[in-house]
């Protein structure tokens, strides 16, 4: 009993002690204070993207400050509130209710889609501008929140990216669609399907394991039967690793395509061999393909290179702090109007934003597996393929 | 029909490392009446330190085998003792409370063991290093690989040392003793206690190399792996009569080979559009649509409907005994 009673104590102390890291530096010197928030997981299994997310918001915050930036004339200090929402949605509300609390003018994030959606209302209640720099779930912008934007592409214009690259490149004449029965695996392969249809390409019905399936021989087996050129599959890398290893077990030879809920170098351990070839799609672009003066400025501040939405989030935090000096206020109600109408030039391309706050001809990349890393092969924007070669040459003019 | 044997393939080495994981429960049954819900994590234990030990030696380039030999070795006794701490601390001292006690407390076995794996290995899917490379066979159009076939040797085989253990030895002998009336075999002076403590060590030490088998078939594992395979050896468990050693491996196979199956043709039988007399009615139909009812993602269904169906028709299990007799 005491030793429940010790290790109570010591959790609530790390606890406490994590909070007191966390907690906003006040007091800042020379100009009046802006504060923008950002919130991801910084704890948990994909703390590290979150890190990455806010190091890409912190150093456009940095820069700024280092610039001396003026709104309305006056100078300004810009303060970054980073917040970590653990991935998890409940946590998110809260996190973002604390963040209008602490008077946040503007904030960039969540990570997640699955934050992002419930803590949006909460923002939208206080009317303070959000920019997502890696939410891809339609969603999130569907919801007729005016305040509510992201710099990345939708979910929903992935699955036409990759069915149109794999039409148009592999050119199968039956596809198999495998998805694991959650929000997004079913979302993104019946976007898949359609185009392909649409494509006149022959879909056999669909098949659907669960996002805890490890075993798809049944399914793989039949399948193997009607012999399709190219296999879909819409879920998480946790099980098409499996799915794809278990498949060139059983000796097929399709294409094994997937979003990017599978679009990781952890394929590579998970599938070993087999993930050799597989095609895969990512909203945005890759970190290497950002602008060079963000990649060395990243570097240089944070000593490693960004690992994937570093990009995004910066341009992000760069829209929330130029919209600011067009409007000469960091008001959120005057400034909105600016930031709706934006457009800028950042990291990672021309961004303005449509009527539902979501990125006009947003990238999306085909990626596949070589060597065991997964390396961009292509980019589509606006329903137009073009090498990976030929975009980064676009990119570095 | 080289699908139709692909699947009875595939669904013969799921089902018997079911099997392995099934003796597990049904030899705590059949000797303290105890359905031993932690089971499923002992062999998510077991799965879990081969893990981290393969991982570790996969850096000295030892040959693949040994590695993989050596993280069984150490998985084994691990297992053995979360088993032996498991019966001693958590089910003897309620061994003479109502049933239901070491029931809920065999849940909550379960639910800690789940969370110190979690707290040890994290939640993220581990995959296992794939060092054993496999090389597939084809027979008549059906593909084996070399892991399916050490994986039905190794669980024949050690279905058949534990056959052997259980009718030809001092200690079988026991456990059967202690099976039939504790009290008896207690005055007879068979040690009761070490007796059970014995059972549940062969169980975990089976649990252990279930689990490093589905580690390196499937290539992953995660703290979250045992619930549903200890849920399906569960059911393969009362499948073939709960208590009944040669029925738990007999319920592992046939529930392997009814989910393969299952899965593998369901989609097709409740395809509306494949009968004639309905496709015309279905507007998703038209164009070669297609309208399934049930889809291959009920595969893990099967093994409850098999339970329920067991358990409503023959409710001692295909080789049980009457319940009658233990009353």
């Amino acid at each position: 009993m005491n030793n429940t009673k010790l290790a109570l104590c010591v959790a609530v102390a790390l606890a406490l002690g994590a909070c007191g890291k966390e907690a906003p530096k006040t007091g800042a010197q020379g100009g009046a204070e802006v504060k923008i928030g950002h919130v991801g997981p910084l704890t948990g299994g994909i703390a590290h993207l979150g890190k990455d997310n806010e190091n890409g918001a912190r150093l456009a915050v940095e820069e700024a400050n280092k610039a001396g930036v003026k709104i309305g004339g006056k100078d300004v200090k810009f303060t970054l509130l980073a917040e970590d929402d653990q991935a998890d949605p409940k946590v998110g509300t809260t996190v973002a209710q604390k963040l209008v609390d602490a008077k946040a003018v503007g904030v960039v994030g969540h990570l997640n889609s699955g934050t992002s959606i419930p803590a949006s209302p909460i923002y939208n209640q206080a009317g303070i501008p959000v920019i997502s720099g890696s939410a891809t779930n339609p969603k999130l912008t569907e919801q007729g929140f005016k305040n509510q934007f992201r710099v990345v592409g939708r979910d929903d214009q992935q699955g036409p990216a990759i069915a149109s690259y794999l039409a148009s490149e592999k050119k199968p004449k039956l596809v198999a669609v495998i998805d694991d029965a959650t929000a997004y695996g079913e979302g993104i392969a019946n976007e898949v399907e359609k185009t392909l249809r649409g494509a006149k390409i022959k879909v056999l019905p669909r098949e659907k394991g669960t996002d805890k399936t490890t075993d798809w021989k049944a399914i793989l087996t039949k399948l193997r039967g009607q012999n399709p050129d190219a296999v879909f599959y819409g879920g998480m890398d946790a099980t098409g690793g499996p799915l794809l290893k278990q498949g060139r077990e059983l000796g097929m030879k399709a294409v094994f395509s997937f979003g990017d809920g599978a679009c990781t170098d952890k394929m590579k351990e998970l599938a070993g061999e087999a993930a050799e070839g597989l095609l895969c799609s990512q909203a945005g672009i890759p970190p290497q393909a950002a602008s060079k003066a963000f990649l060395d400025a990243y570097k240089k501040r944070f000593n490693m290179d960004p690992i994937l939405y570093a990009p995004f989030t910066y341009d992000a935090a760069n829209l929330l702090i130029e919209a600011m000096k067009k409007a000469g206020s960091s008001d959120p109600k005057v400034y909105l109007p600016e930031l709706q109408k934006i457009n800028f030039t950042g990291a990672t391309g021309n961004i303005q934003f449509d009527d539902k706050g979501d990125r006009k001809d947003a990238e999306m990349t085909i990626f596949t597996m070589k060597g065991g890393k997964i390396e961009p092969i292509a980019v589509i924007k606006s329903g137009k393929t073009m090498s990976y070669d030929e975009f980064v040459k676009t990119m570095a003019k | 029909m080289d699908t139709f044997l692909q699947q009875v393939i595939n669904g013969l080495t799921a089902g018997s490392v079911y099997a392995v994981v099934a003796l597990g429960y049904t030899m705590v049954y059949g000797i303290i009446q105890l359905i031993n819900f932690a089971h499923g994590e002992v062999v998510m234990i077991g799965a879990m330190v081969a893990f981290t030990v393969i991982n570790a030696l996969v850096p000295y380039g030892l040959p693949p085998l040994t590695i993989v030999l050596i993280g069984t070795a150490c998985a084994i006794p691990v297992c053995m003792l979360v088993g032996y701490a498991m019966e001693r601390l958590a089910y003897r001292p309620l061994r003479h409370a109502p049933r239901l006690a070491p029931l809920i407390t065999a849940i909550g076995v379960s639910i800690i063991l789940q969370h110190l794996a979690l707290l040890i290995w994290s939640r993220n899917v581990l995959a296992f290093p794939q060092i054993i490379v496999s090389r597939t066979y084809l027979i008549g159009g059906a593909a084996i690989s070399t892991v399916q076939v050490a994986i039905l040797a190794i669980c024949f085989g050690m279905m058949a040392a534990l056959a052997i253990l259980v009718y030809r030895t001092p200690l079988g002998t026991a456990m059967r003793a202690t099976a039939q009336n504790p009290q008896v075999a207690g005055l007879m002076g068979v040690d009761i206690n070490r007796v059970i403590a014995a059972t549940f060590l062969i169980g975990a030490a089976l649990g252990a190399v279930a689990g490093v088998l589905f580690g390196t078939y499937y290539g992953i594992a995660q703290y979250t792996m045992g619930s549903i395979l200890g849920l399906k050896a569960f059911s393969a468990a009362v499948l073939g009569g709960i208590g009944n050693i040669p029925g738990a491996m007999l319920g592992g196979v046939l529930l392997g080979i009814v989910e393969a199956l299952g899965a593998g043709y369901i989609g097709d039988l409740t395809n509306l559009c494949a009968y004639d007399t309905l496709a015309p009615r279905i507007a998703d139909c038209a164009g070669g649509g297609n309208f399934v009812l049930f889809g291959s993602n009920y595969q893990d269904v099967f093994a409850f409907i098999v339970l329920i169906l067991v358990l409503v028709f023959r409710p001692s299990g295909l080789l049980g005994e009457r319940v009658g007799e233990r009353a």
